[in-house]
């Protein structure tokens, strides 16, 4: 296994409260393996993949990168780890320094790793020429680029290290629709090419489902649901899951005419002081009394490993309404 | 890592104020830089009849003073002062005020607080009476009032430097040098302060005029270095005669506006040519 | 009701490096009651489009420099910006991306409902404030009353779209331009928004102008659709026939690259379009699209006309017209 989360929790004192950004979020990913991890603004997700990246202090639970425990590494072991995890980030702009020409950029990771600046120069044609970048973009400054060429530098720095996992916060967020599948293709290539590891983060189910082998959803720092993408996205089992496929627009206007659609009302609350009992149930439309006293824990909610946090079992009745057969 | 990008000089030159400011300032140097060759003699010295006006003598072009000194030679040498004390204190003013800001932004917390909060003790004590008190105290050689000058001028710079480090702490690219294992200190030095600089240059330049005024403050009250021509001090001297030989008073008093003035220009220049936002207009 | 008519209409920036066409010939119109989807990536002029409409252009550098604004028998283009302020908010609205920084922070939702029914509607005090709460109900805020006097800061981004929406249709208007409205909330959030403009749509009648990237929001919420590419409008039709049978290899090239729910699995690949959008200044003589385009040939160095190639549905491109449009469609 290539990387192991157990009972992650990570905490931030806020002027209002604790806030439990994320709580008891168990994950593994292996060698190849694309993980995503979806949910709206405000679910943890992102928090989880910068404690993953060891970016914010983890509270609780343990980490384990190929066995090791990482979880409280510091200093020179911390430094050693690090080119093991690597990260593309969202936002093409603000995630490259400007000031630093795209060959300074990329090399960066390999300097901080005291190579030779010969050899930094030779992995950079090498990592540029991976990424499709033209020669000549390593002279440049990454204003002079578009942003899913901004992208491709930013996937080009994370590979120099050859990491073993590389998180990606909403690589193709920010991107055009035209240039996200580019870069995806690209995400996938380097996959198969490389053998990495992805936790794929993103609010938009339809790019996870095009990357993901697994599929992990996260309400209010908890994990609501998890299993094979296929099984998830076909036959979701948590309200929540469910709900999100229902309200992503599909691009078929047929489609969205018929098809049964569940709007979630409300908005999510406020993580410093979250419900009682299962964090979904002021936005559930089958919330019942139950619901409120006693948060329910993430059990199987199929035989192939799918797994829901739910007290209820609504596979049957969503897998009906999924395929647009009112049920 | 500079901070110069191609084409500053080009923007900065569209702003044409900006390039007349820059002229006055390479005049003032070019006169600081030859006032040992054009008056190799100390410039305090007594050379001829006192009270000669400008262009009355074609010895004394600027005239002489009360008690018939050169005033050229005074303003030629003084241009080396001026520009020293401007240019020294304004480092020293930087050099505080960055290293200030960058750590109270870096560290955030109680660091923070503590340096916020020393900044605001500097804040509220008076310039002008701060530097006084230290010259008055140490002696007014030209050092101590440089150094006097830097110590109240920094308070500005540090906060617009927290201000910009705060910004920048939380960009992307930070996070990603955090990833890769950069250690801090060079994350700050060579990542964050290069984004952070611009708008500190400007406030900086600007303080330079402004340590110029301190100096020429300092030394129209008579406390500054006695064996050093100065602008200031011939401003105050000359205000006993002001009714009958006010040019005494205002030959220097035109330099020092002239050159605060061309520093200002230079300051809002460098601002257009180094703010982003304008770049493309 | 009028619904909106925009003929042959081009904007110029007038930049230090020249003159560069951020709009050309735009010609689109929305009937009473229906929607019209404006899609297009990032610097093809569709946010354009909409400040032309508004008159809210950043002049300089950008000026309208040929074509008309039809809203009735009133050439929106031609009106002095002093009738132009009656205009704008009462007849024809317009709601933005960002609902946090399109409110004024230092101001209460209540006060910036009623300012526009104070400056239209000439409705004051007691019947302002009536109807301010009676708005904030119908865009579905619950407690209205009590939200009047709240901050835009304590309200989250799907409430302050709607408070946004409120404004908007405060006046009724006859036109909505909603320029991507729902792209900084979250799906859940995106998805009762859009459920809201249908209601308000379907209660009052008005013509929606939807600008959006996202052509999942357009197959939900759209009539008619057009597509734009570098300042040009390139394809244009009805919903179905733009998804059913794209004409233009550009939009054929979007709906490629976007993941069409449900169907596409791990180990699909996603079609993409080679290269990125071209900027203003550097665009190709000829068709702009060319240069990334598959079935580009020597006749695409002139500009293609927008022709009708099947019934209401128009494209600006040779190969298309070249060809049948069901020939077209099967590719």
């Amino acid at each position: 296994m290539l990387l192991q989360a157990r009972d992650i929790g990570v905490h931030f004192a806020t002027p209002r409260g604790l806030l439990r950004a994320v709580a008891g979020v168990s994950l593994e990913i292996d060698a190849g393996e694309t993980l995503g991890l979806v949910g709206e603004s405000g679910c943890g997700k992102s928090t989880l993949g910068r404690a993953i990246m060891r970016l914010v202090p983890i509270a609780e639970g343990e980490l384990l990168l190929e066995g090791q425990y990482i979880t409280r590494l510091e200093g020179t072991a911390l430094k050693q780890v690090r080119p093991k995890v690597q990260m593309v980030f969202q936002d093409p702009v603000s995630s490259l320094n400007p000031r630093r020409r795209v060959g300074s950029l990329v090399g960066q990771p390999l300097s901080v790793a005291g190579w030779s600046r010969r050899d930094i120069a030779d992995r950079v044609a090498e990592l540029l020429a991976q990424v499709s970048l033209p020669k000549d973009a390593a002279d440049r400054y990454p204003h002079e680029f578009s942003g899913g060429q901004r992208q491709r530098i930013g996937i080009a720095r994370a590979l120099a290290l050859s990491p073993k996992l590389v998180i990606c916060d909403e690589p193709v967020s920010a991107l055009d629709v035209s240039v996200r599948a580019q870069v995806v293709n690209l995400l996938k290539d380097i996959q198969d090419r490389l053998g990495v590891g992805y936790l794929f983060i993103s609010h938009d189910l339809s790019v996870v489902e095009n990357v993901a082998d697994r599929l992990m959803v996260m309400y209010l720092g908890r994990v609501v649901e998890q299993g094979r993408a296929a099984d998830v996205l076909a036959r979701p089992a948590h309200p929540y899951t469910h709900a999100l496929l229902s309200a992503a627009p599909v691009a078929n206007p047929a489609l969205a005419r018929t098809r049964q659609r569940v709007v979630l009302q409300g908005e999510l609350p406020s993580p410093v002081s979250p419900p009682s009992g299962c964090a979904f149930r002021t936005r559930c439309p089958f919330a019942e009394a139950r619901c409120a006293a006693e948060a329910p824990l993430l059990r199987p909610a199929t035989a192939d490993g799918q797994q829901v946090a739910c007290h209820f079992d609504f596979s049957e009745r969503f897998a009906a309404q999924a395929t647009g057969v009112p049920a | 890592m500079a901070v110069a990008t191609p084409g500053l000089f080009r923007r900065f030159a569209r702003n044409r104020a900006a390039l007349l400011g820059l002229i006055i300032l390479i005049a003032v140097i070019a006169l600081a830089l030859a006032a040992p060759t054009l008056y190799p003699r100390n410039p305090l010295r007594i050379v001829g009849p006192a009270e000669l006006w400008p262009l009355q003598d074609p010895r004394f072009p600027l005239g002489t003073d009360s008690i018939g000194r050169n005033i050229a030679a005074i303003i030629a040498h003084g241009a080396r002062a001026t520009l020293l004390i401007g240019l020294f204190a304004s480092l020293t003013a930087t050099l505080i005020g960055v290293t200030i800001g960058a750590t109270a932004a870096w560290f955030g917390g109680w660091v923070d607080e503590l340096l916020m909060r020393l900044t605001e003790m500097f804040q509220v004590v008076p310039g002008l009476v701060f530097v006084l008190t230290i010259v008055s105290i140490l002696g007014g050689t030209v050092q101590n009032i440089t150094i006097a000058v830097g110590v109240v001028s920094w308070t500005g710079i540090a906060r617009l430097t927290r201000a910009e480090f705060l910004t920048l702490r939380d960009r992307e690219f930070v996070q990603a040098c955090r990833a890769m294992g950069m250690p801090d200190w060079r994350i700050v030095l060579a990542e964050v302060l290069p984004n952070a600089l611009p708008p500190v240059i400007v406030l900086s330049s600007l303080a330079v005029a402004s340590a110029i005024l301190f100096e020429s403050a300092v030394s129209f009250l008579g406390l500054g270095d006695p064996q050093v021509a100065s602008w200031g001090r011939l401003v105050g001297e000359g205000r006993t005669l002001i009714r009958s030989s006010w040019y005494i008073s205002a030959v220097p008093g035109v330099a020092i506006m002239l050159m605060v003035l061309a520093l200002n220009l230079i300051g809002d220049g460098l601002n257009d040519a180094l703010n982003p936002k304008l770049r493309n207009r | 009701m009028a619904g909106l008519d925009v003929r042959g209409l081009s904007v110029s920036l007038f930049t230090r490096g020249g003159v560069l066409p951020a709009l050309s010939e735009v010609s689109l119109s929305v009937q009473p009651g229906r929607t019209l989807a404006l899609v297009g990536e990032s610097g093809c002029g569709k946010s354009m489009t909409a400040l032309a409409i508004m008159r809210l252009l950043p002049e300089p550098p950008a000026r309208i420099i040929a074509g008309q604004v039809m809203l009735g028998d009133t050439d929106l283009a031609a009106l002095p910006e002093r009738r132009m302020l009656g205009v704008r908010g009462k007849a024809v609205s317009m709601i933005f991306q960002d609902p946090m920084s399109s409110l004024n922070p230092v101001v209460t939702v209540g006060d910036q409902i009623m300012e526009v029914l104070r400056r239209h509607e000439g409705l004051t005090g007691r019947a302002a404030r009536m109807r301010a709460a009676e708005l904030l109900a119908l865009v579905g805020i619950s407690d209205a009353e009590a939200r009047l006097d709240e901050y835009p800061h304590r309200l989250s981004g799907g409430m302050c779209q709607r408070v946004m929406i409120a404004i908007a249709i405060a006046c009724r208007p006859a036109v909505l331009v909603a320029d991507e409205p729902t792209t900084a909330l979250d799906v859940t959030v995106q998805a009762q928004i859009l459920e809201l403009l249908k209601r308000l749509q379907a209660e009052t009648g008005m013509a929606l102008l939807l600008i959006t990237h996202d052509l999942g929001v357009v197959a939900e919420m759209a009539d008619e659709v057009a597509v734009m590419y570098a300042g040009r409008v390139v394809e244009q039709g009805p919903v179905d026939a733009i998804f059913a049978a794209p004409l233009h290899p550009y939009t054929r090239g979007l709906l490629g690259a976007t993941p069409s729910g449900g169907t596409a699995g791990r180990h699909t690949r996603l079609a993409d379009i080679p290269g990125s959008v071209p900027s203003l200044a550097e665009l190709p003589a000829g068709c702009a699209f060319a240069p990334r385009c598959p079935l580009a040939f020597a006749a695409c160095a002139a500009q293609p006309p927008l022709a009708t190639l099947a019934p209401n549905h128009l494209a600006a491109c040779f190969a298309a017209q070249g060809m049948p449009a069901d020939a077209a469609a099967g590719a």
